[in-house]
């Protein structure tokens, strides 16, 4: 069994899907800050058989995890000061996206404009739909993953 | 600075001023001859439309501005693979306001973001086409007086037809609006309006045959079933004679209906029809000059 030590003050995202680690660390844009990072790839885990985990050590308000609600519903975010878990974070869905995810539509300006990003915003909250800023076009593949659930 | 990019952009307070407008222009022309004297419209079309760029180039020439633009996209910079942005970002320079068309949805947006200059979307791909929306609300509002307190009847390609959906979301705001949508199974009105309209608790109905409702309607907007919106030419061909309107059916209708149609027509409506009084789809064309005056008035800051 790999033991990676303790963080003093950070976040651990737990539960995180097996072989996703380096998705999330990536739409966190962890490589671009200066701190420690461990990814552990499929961990052992009672619940889920194999998990990752990610542990960040950084400033607390450093991070902005709101994406994590919308790549990944199942996560456990758990803060940590001191060395200790001081509170396990509710993912809240953003209410924009920003070069996560693309728009599917032939038909959008997205399609063929260069340098634009790609933007979505929450436009139910209630049913999580997210459409495409510029041609509104809903995007669909995160309901299919919840349904497939 | 303001924008047209979307038929809600404007609140139902905004759109009151600014019909009210039109119909001082309609009625007193001259007053408004010389009042953007010094002004420069650009029209951006990347794909052909006879009628809405020239209506936007009556419109600025009525007011006393001047025009300037292109109407293919093999004849402007984006032949040469310009974006959008920049393009407008020139355009700023050039003009005082900018209408643009082009076949890619969104590209209105993009252009409103990077802009100098206000924006009036003349039509994204089969997205938004608000001034044609507000075209139609001027319409209904001169001809039968009101917006609101009517049941219309929408016909045709429900499916595509983009002046379709951005009018049922302007008339939603409105009070006791009925709608009924007449199609054929494959261009049926899209799940998310009539999800929208069941959340508002507004009525509607879904019918196949015209004949079957038309004593009830107080106005019906026929659409044509668009050619450049299908995939597939086999489709189109079985589907685009599905309804046409024509004097024995209009027996049937009410004598205070209005017909609206977004132009162009290609059969949906029988010539023979056009002599019948309550033909306003010409007239509308006349009110889409007076309400392109208006929204350019608007906003270039002009109105008083």
């Amino acid at each position: 069994m790999l033991n990676v030590g303790k963080i003093e003050e950070g976040f651990v995202l737990d539960h995180i899907k097996a072989g996703k680690s380096l998705n999330i660390y990536d739409n966190l844009h962890l490589d671009k800050l200066d701190c420690t990072v461990a990814i552990i790839k499929n961990a052992r885990s009672d619940k889920m058989g194999k998990k990752d985990i990610l542990k960040v050590e950084c400033d607390i308000n450093m991070l902005d995890l709101d994406i994590l609600a919308f790549l990944d519903h199942s996560i456990t975010v758990n803060v940590i000061k001191n060395g200790e878990i001081v509170e396990k974070k509710d993912l809240v869905l953003p209410k924009e996206i920003k070069n996560v995810i693309r728009c599917h539509n032939p038909r959008c300006i997205t399609s063929i404009e260069q340098g634009l990003p790609q933007i979505f915003f929450l436009a139910d909250e209630q049913k999580e739909i997210y459409r495409c800023k510029y041609c509104e076009e809903k995007y669909a593949e995160r309901r299919r993953e919840r349904r497939s659930k | 600075m303001r924008h047209l990019i979307s038929p809600l952009d404007f609140t139902t307070e905004e759109l009151d001023r600014l019909f009210d407008l039109a119909a001082d222009i309609e009625h007193a022309p001259s007053k408004y001859a010389h009042i953007c004297e010094g002004k420069i419209l650009a029209t951006c079309f990347y794909e052909p439309s006879t009628r809405t760029r020239l209506s936007f180039e009556s419109a600025m020439i009525r007011l006393g501005g001047k025009v300037i633009g292109f109407s293919d996209a093999n004849s402007s910079s984006a032949a040469k693979g310009e974006s959008v942005s920049d393009t407008i970002r020139v355009i700023s320079c050039y003009a005082d306001i900018c209408a643009i068309r082009h076949p890619k949805e969104g590209a209105a947006t993009v252009a409103s973001s990077k802009s100098l200059i206000p924006v009036v979307n003349a039509g994204d791909g089969g997205h938004q086409h608000p001034t044609q929306t507000l075209t139609d609300l001027l319409t209904i509002r001169s001809l039968k007086g009101r917006l609101g307190g009517f049941t219309i009847g929408l016909c045709g390609d429900l499916k595509f037809g983009r002046t379709v959906h951005s009018l049922i979301h302007a008339l939603v705001r409105y009070e006791n609006v009925n709608f009924i949508f007449i199609s054929p199974e494959e261009l049926r009105i899209p799940d998310y309006i009539t999800e929208m309209l069941k959340e508002k608790g507004i009525p509607y109905r879904e019918v196949i045959r015209l004949e079957d409702v038309l004593p009830e309607l107080d106005l019906l907007y026929m659409t044509r079933v668009q050619k450049e919106r299908f995939f597939n030419e086999e489709d189109y061909v079985r589907l685009k004679d599905f309804y046409i309107l024509t004097t024995e059916k209009m027996e049937l209708a009410k004598d205070d209906m209005l017909i609206l149609h977004p132009l162009p027509r290609v059969n949906e409506i029988d010539v023979e029809v056009d002599e019948d009084p309550r033909a306003a789809y010409f007239r509308q064309a006349q009110y889409g000059v007076y309400v392109r005056m208006a929204l350019i008035i608007t906003l270039l800051g002009l109105a008083k």
